[in-house]
């Protein structure tokens, strides 16, 4: 056994997946939560992924989680969060439960893992903790204010975070995602997404694996002297913000 | 219950959490200027005594809680 030991939040599939591949290939042990199904075996993987089942909406659901990953792997020394969910809609009829539930997961959830993670991280003088927020975060789109405001929470919680535990050598950052190849973006509507995507200078949708790259590199001990930035990986449509 | 070994188990954990030789640990060492601890050591500390005496220590009692003295009692207090 060699590598890191990752864990990666929403990992079953999309974006989470991806990167959950990448630190694989890189030789990294990596575990992986789950919330409806775990990620499907993938043809040719080597060891196969620990999936943890693990709504991080639910405390509960986190502590065990975190219990298995260190009674099986040890502590995390990366962490990606990148478990979200959409619930969209247009302000004048989201109510209260739809906000709710979208904050609770992409944000709340984020603030929970994290703080779980961090204790270990802080004791062992090092760590890395990549958010994966999105585009919207700064663009805004309409029906999705929830999500939006979800996403930019994570900008100042990653930001906050990274000032707390940088002198300890643990590095926290953000990886924002435009429009990218995923079951989540099929639920988005047709014509919507052929809006957006026509404001992408690239042209093009997104890879996860381009994300994954991106996730790669802040958690590279390459990455050492970067804290609290925002990796935009979105084909130019924020032009890096 | 504020005996030797209550001190030699508090004092351990100032060592081992704020990496300080166990000579430096004494009542009237100041934690930020004796100790070299900044807030998060603090907090770590906090949590390390909260695990090895099993009290809870809720975040206002730690006001003006300065100096090694000051956190013992605090611990003791809570026994």
């Amino acid at each position: 056994m060699s590598g890191r030991v990752v864990l990666v939040t929403g990992g079953s599939r999309g974006i989470g997946l991806a990167c959950a591949r990448r630190f694989q290939a890189l030789g990294d042990q990596v575990a992986v939560t789950y919330r409806t199904s775990p990620p499907a075996p993938s043809e040719g993987a080597g060891e196969p992924l620990l999936a943890l089942r693990c709504d991080v909406a639910v405390p509960e659901d986190v502590e065990a989680a975190f219990s298995r990953l260190e009674a099986e792997l040890g502590p995390a020394e990366v962490l990606v969060c990148s478990a979200g969910i959409t619930d969209d809609g247009l302000l004048m009829r989201m109510s209260e439960e739809r906000w709710h539930a979208v904050i609770e997961t992409n944000l709340t959830g984020t603030f929970r893992v994290a703080k779980r993670a961090i204790g270990p991280m802080l004791k062992a003088r090092r760590g890395r903790i990549v958010l994966i927020s999105s585009a919207v975060a700064y663009l805004g789109n309409a029906g999705q204010a929830n999500y939006a405001a979800s996403k930019a929470g994570l900008v100042g919680f990653a930001r906050s975070l990274a000032r707390e535990v940088a002198g300890r050598s643990v590095t926290v950052n953000v990886v924002a995602p435009g429009l990218i190849d995923t079951d989540m973006l099929s639920a988005l509507a047709e014509e919507h997404t052929a809006a957006l995507l026509s404001r992408v200078p690239l042209a093009r949708l997104g890879d996860a694996a381009e994300v994954a790259a991106a996730v790669e590199y802040l958690a590279s001990a390459g990455a050492g002297y970067v804290t609290g930035s925002v990796l935009a990986v979105d084909g130019g449509l924020g032009m890096g913000h | 219950m504020a005996d030797e070994a209550t001190f030699d188990k508090f004092r351990s954990c100032a060592v081992e959490v704020l990496q300080v030789p166990a000579e430096k640990v004494v009542p009237e060492a100041s934690f930020s200027g004796d100790l070299d601890a900044d807030s998060l050591d603090l907090v770590e500390f906090v949590m390390a005594l909260e695990e090895a005496f099993e009290i809870t220590v809720d975040e206002s009692e730690l006001q003006g809680v300065e100096t090694v003295g000051q956190a013992y009692e605090l611990v003791t207090s809570k026994l």
